[in-house]
């Protein structure tokens, strides 16, 4: 049997950058697009070749905003991906979509070239907090294009909110999630603002923290979302995910539970074979790699690091701790051969005593205090060195 | 080898404040007196180590030999030896310019006089060496050397109207200097007949040779065989090799007479049997009276050194050890703290002393260290008659055993521009100084007299002159004796554990005051933990501070989105480096960081 892999396919452009993005993503002529897929389509040709002995479970267009390409280009990256990969026929195909840049000609396209899932960017029903975090549209661009995303017939929506907003309040979430399940949306990220270095926010809030909502504000509208979430069905099933019964992001569950996967594009990550890479994250040093020549893949993966066992045990921890779930120990066993509760024999019943995590045998989950400071539980988790 | 003729020898020293040019004119002269070419020279060849080229002072003495054919077409041996600038090293400095016949003073053609420039051209008038001043740095557009000369003339009283004006950067008349050394610098009159006497003006260890010791012969003549005693310690060996200093390494000679600057090697292990200002004499055939001058070195500064690391005290010990080969004023002990587990109790001359020996250990030794806040020496005169000398805060016996307490006063000379007189006596006034009087040395610049508590002035004291005077102050000072002075010892507890590393001694009319910041500091750099951590400052069982560090909320990567992994682990590792970065106190867990945040307490 072949053995499941996830492909996540970076766009990196955008209309125009968000104050807090510090993901890789540029606005960027059509041209300048379409001479990205041009590239992308020959790396997804190339690197297919040393993914034979897998089967494709997942398919994830992010960004950026994927939906900026044309609809045509979308097809050209699926058709390919088909072309060289082992697709699974129920395979989770997922893009990214902002508000303002697909039409429902587009999201028909998308549909019929076999996406099946749509995540959309809200991030507040507030305008005044939209135009604050330098978002493009507004929460009636949003409203018509969740209507064209169902109109064109997709099943399975995602949509992305932010808490912790400059100006935001706890009644102001709280009315941009009541708002939002109004829509019953399959699924919900629900995170929390983080202020990343080399964004404009950085320089503006980084040391005036005074101007954010503060650390009990941030608790109180996190509890607010999983309270009115799950009211409406959306089970947490991650630390910020939450979703429908049995439409939890697959994809996503993937990264935390160990599954390997390919990142096509700029800057994309790749967990592969055993090793972890990065592939180059300048655009300019990306178009001329020739994907064609024997050493295209110096030229394009970087930071290469095996992973040793230890590391994988570490991994296992803090990514599947994310899951409300929890890890499992018979899983533990079962992958590396030997008892968790030895091998994290001085953390685990620290952790236990100061309820940070509960245990429901084989499962250890984080309590929600745990959630709450999970940075400072899950760097537990890491070995001396 | 033909015997040297006693009259061609110069032997001098360059005595400058901190940055009016001293080594650049000793890489001039050590280049235009030929020994070496351009191309051998490194930029400042008397100061070998990176540390000092750093700090642009110099820490030990050291010497070196040239040979400068004159005007007069006679070839002369100069012997320049150098001296550490800064006030901790003042008897070194003393020492090396006993070594001495004549110093060249360089001034600052824009800076002018400083207070060290005057403090040790007292120290070499004292020594009745010949001085004769050079103006430097001719070539800044500030440079004022008509001025600079008559200060010159006015505050220390020496001619400089034909004072050499140059550039040791450019090389610009420092043939002029060499010229004025031959002339007003008198040849030393020793009798190489007499029996031996040798000053010490330093030593270093090396592996090789063991201890290398830096002397000027002031009569006789000392050779391989002879065997040596040092007069004030008492060491005893035979000679295994004398010889000269070339610039950075040594030249075997013959013999050394009198008159002459040299090394002497004996198979002697520790630089503490060749201390500073011992007199070297021949065993076999003794000379009657040591040279004057010699003191045993004591440490005035005192502070625990940890390593950050627990499993790193071996290192820090072998590291100690190596340092202390080199450098017989460095004292430590072991020491136990409860906060900082083992580690050691360290003596040093002052607090420059300390910082050297701080960076050395931790550049050279690649030790991570954690400092605890330096301390004088106090006198504890206890109920039952008992006398402590009390070196760790600690120790302090408890308040209703001690009858009283004195601490050390120094007095110090602060040289400052008239517009920032009265800031500085603020500051003096702050730091308990007693003012004992003002002199105004031309229009625009005063010495102000003190006396001030040492504890006072190793206490930050330097970085607070400098930042209200915008730099422009200098200072001097000699630790005078005792005073008998209201201390108190203040406590720190964090989460009710009294952390021992933290307490120090304080007067009492500034212990609220430095409770209170101590807290405010504690409070920043504690991070939250899962519970409430009260910090308090006490005086005795007397809570005079506190503060609180809230319990942890929140710390949460909300967004773990995409595959990078790798960038997420890095974040956890930084936690978790963070977390071994921490001291356990009971239940709190204390980065290292903070036991030094809390010695520099008055930076805004």
């Amino acid at each position: 049997m072949k053995r499941p892999l996830e492909l996540y396919i970076h766009i990196p452009f955008c209309v125009r950058k968000c104050l807090y993005c510090d993901f890789l993503s540029q606005p960027a002529s059509e041209m300048a697009r379409h001479a990205y897929v041009e590239q992308l389509l020959e790396e997804i040709e190339r690197e297919s070749r040393f993914c034979q002995d897998y089967s494709v479970v997942s398919v994830f267009l992010g960004g950026g905003t994927p939906s900026v390409l044309a609809a045509e280009d979308i097809r050209a990256i699926l058709c390919m991906v088909r072309r060289c990969f082992c697709l699974e026929s129920d395979a989770e195909i997922t893009i990214e979509t902002n508000p303002g840049t697909a039409n429902l000609e587009k999201l028909k396209a998308f549909l019929d070239c076999g996406i099946n899932r749509i995540s959309l960017g809200l991030q507040s029903a507030d305008n005044r907090e939209l135009k604050l975090l330098g978002r493009i549209h507004t929460f009636e661009d949003f409203l018509k294009t969740y209507q064209r995303v169902r109109v064109a017939g997709f099943s399975n929506v995602n949509v992305d909110l932010m808490s912790s907003l400059p100006g935001q309040t706890l009644a102001s979430w709280k009315s941009t999630l009541r708002q939002v399940v109004m829509l019953r949306p399959e699924h919900i990220s629900a995170y929390s603002l983080m202020i990343e270095e080399g964004t404009p926010f950085y320089g503006k809030y980084h040391d005036h923290p005074e101007m954010l909502p503060s650390e009990e504000e941030d608790r109180a509208m996190y509890y607010a979302a999983r309270q009115i979430l799950e009211e409406h069905g959306l089970k947490r099933y991650e630390i910020s995910n939450y979703a429908l019964p049995g439409r939890e992001c697959r994809h996503n569950v993937g990264y935390w539970t160990g599954v390997e996967y390919l990142g096509l594009g700029l800057g994309a990550s790749s967990y592969l074979h055993g090793f972890r890479f990065r592939n180059e994250a300048d655009l300019e040093a990306y178009r001329k790699i020739d994907m064609k020549a024997d050493d295209a893949d110096l030229r394009l993966h970087q930071d290469i690091t095996e992973l040793s066992e230890k590391d994988r045990m570490e991994e296992f921890m803090f990514l599947g701790l994310r899951m409300t779930r929890g890890v499992s120990g018979s899983e533990f066993l079962r992958r590396f051969g030997q008892n968790m509760w030895n091998v994290y024999g001085k953390v685990l019943p620290g952790l236990q005593e100061n309820k940070l995590i509960e245990v429901e045998s084989p499962f250890i989950r984080l309590t929600d205090f745990g959630i709450d400071i999970s940075n400072y539980v899950l760097s537990e988790f890491l070995f001396d060195r | 080898m033909p015997s040297i003729d006693q009259s061609k020898i110069r032997n001098f020293s360059i005595i400058a404040h901190i940055d009016h040019g001293k080594s650049t004119l000793a890489d001039r002269i050590i280049e235009m007196t030929g020994l070496l070419t351009s191309r051998e020279m490194q930029s400042q060849v008397l100061d070998n180590m990176d540390l000092e080229r750093e700090r642009g002072i110099t820490i030990k003495a050291q010497a070196v030999r040239t040979v400068y054919k004159a005007r007069d077409g006679e070839e002369y041996i100069f012997n320049l030896i150098d001296t550490p600038g800064h006030v901790d090293f003042n008897y070194e400095v003393s020492r090396s310019l006993a070594a001495c016949d004549g110093a060249v003073l360089v001034v600052d053609a824009a800076q002018g006089i400083e207070a060290q420039t005057l403090a040790n051209v007292y120290l070499a008038l004292d020594h009745n060496l010949e001085v004769f001043p050079v103006i430097n740095k001719i070539d800044l557009p500030s440079a004022e050397p008509d001025r600079v000369a008559a200060e010159i003339e006015d505050v220390i009283g020496l001619e400089a109207h034909d004072a050499p004006r140059i550039s040791a950067k450019t090389g610009l008349n420092v043939e002029d200097v060499l010229e004025a050394i031959v002339e007003k610098i008198p040849a030393p009159q020793g009798d190489p007949d007499a029996p031996l006497k040798c000053l010490i003006f330093d030593s270093v260890y090396d592996s090789y040779k063991g201890v290398i010791v830096f002397c000027r012969v002031m009569d006789g003549t000392v050779k391989k065989g002879t065997v040596i005693r040092m007069m004030a310690t008492g060491a005893e060996e035979e000679v295994v090799e004398v010889g000269y200093f070339g610039a950075g390494q040594l030249i075997p000679c013959e013999e050394l007479s009198a008159g002459m600057v040299g090394y002497i090697t004996a198979s002697i292990k520790n630089v503490k049997d060749t201390a500073v200002g011992d007199t070297i004499t021949d065993k076999n055939r003794p000379c009657a009276e040591p040279l004057p001058g010699y003191k045993k070195v004591t440490s005035m500064v005192y502070c625990g050194l940890y390593p950050a690391d627990g499993a790193k005290y071996g290192d820090l010990r072998d590291a100690l050890e190596k340092l202390q080969l080199n450098d017989a004023s460095l004292f430590y002990e072991p020491e136990t703290s409860v906060a900082l587990g083992f580690g050691f109790r360290c003596g040093f001359l002052g607090l420059l002393h300390l910082e050297i020996i701080e960076e050395r250990l931790e550049r050279e030794y690649n030790l991570d260290l954690v400092t605890t806040a330096p301390s004088v020496i106090y006198r504890i005169y206890k109920k039952n008659g008992e006398v402590i000398e009390l070196t760790n805060p600690s120790n302090m016996p408890d308040p209703t055993e001690i009858d009283y307490m004195e601490e050390p006063v120094a007095s110090a000379e602060i040289m400052v521009t008239t517009e920032y007189v009265g800031a500085i006596m603020t500051l003096c006034q702050e730091r308990r100084g007693v003012y004992l009087g003002m002199e105004y040395m031309e229009a625009t610049r005063a010495i102000l007299r003190y006396n001030l508590p040492l504890n006072e002035i190793i206490y930050d004291f330097f970085d607070a002159l400098k930042s209200r005077s915008r730099g422009y102050a200098s200072l001097d000072y000699e630790v005078k004796g005792y005073q008998r002075s209201d201390l108190v010892k203040l406590d720190i507890l964090v989460n009710h554990e009294y952390i021992d590393a933290l307490s120090f001694i304080v007067h009492a009319d500034s212990a609220y005051e430095r409770g209170r910041k101590m807290c405010e500091k504690l409070k920043d750099e504690i991070p939250r933990h899962l519970f409430e951590i009260p910090i308090q400052a006490a005086i005795g069982s007397k809570i005079i501070a506190r503060e609180t560090v809230k319990a942890m909320r929140k710390d949460v990567l909300a967004k773990c989105y995409g595959g990078d992994i790798t960038r997420k682990k890095k974040l956890l590792e930084k936690q978790k480096e963070g977390k071994k970065r921490m001291r356990q106190i009971g239940n709190v867990e204390i980065p290292q960081k903070a036991f030094m945040s809390v010695l520099k307490l008055d930076e805004e």
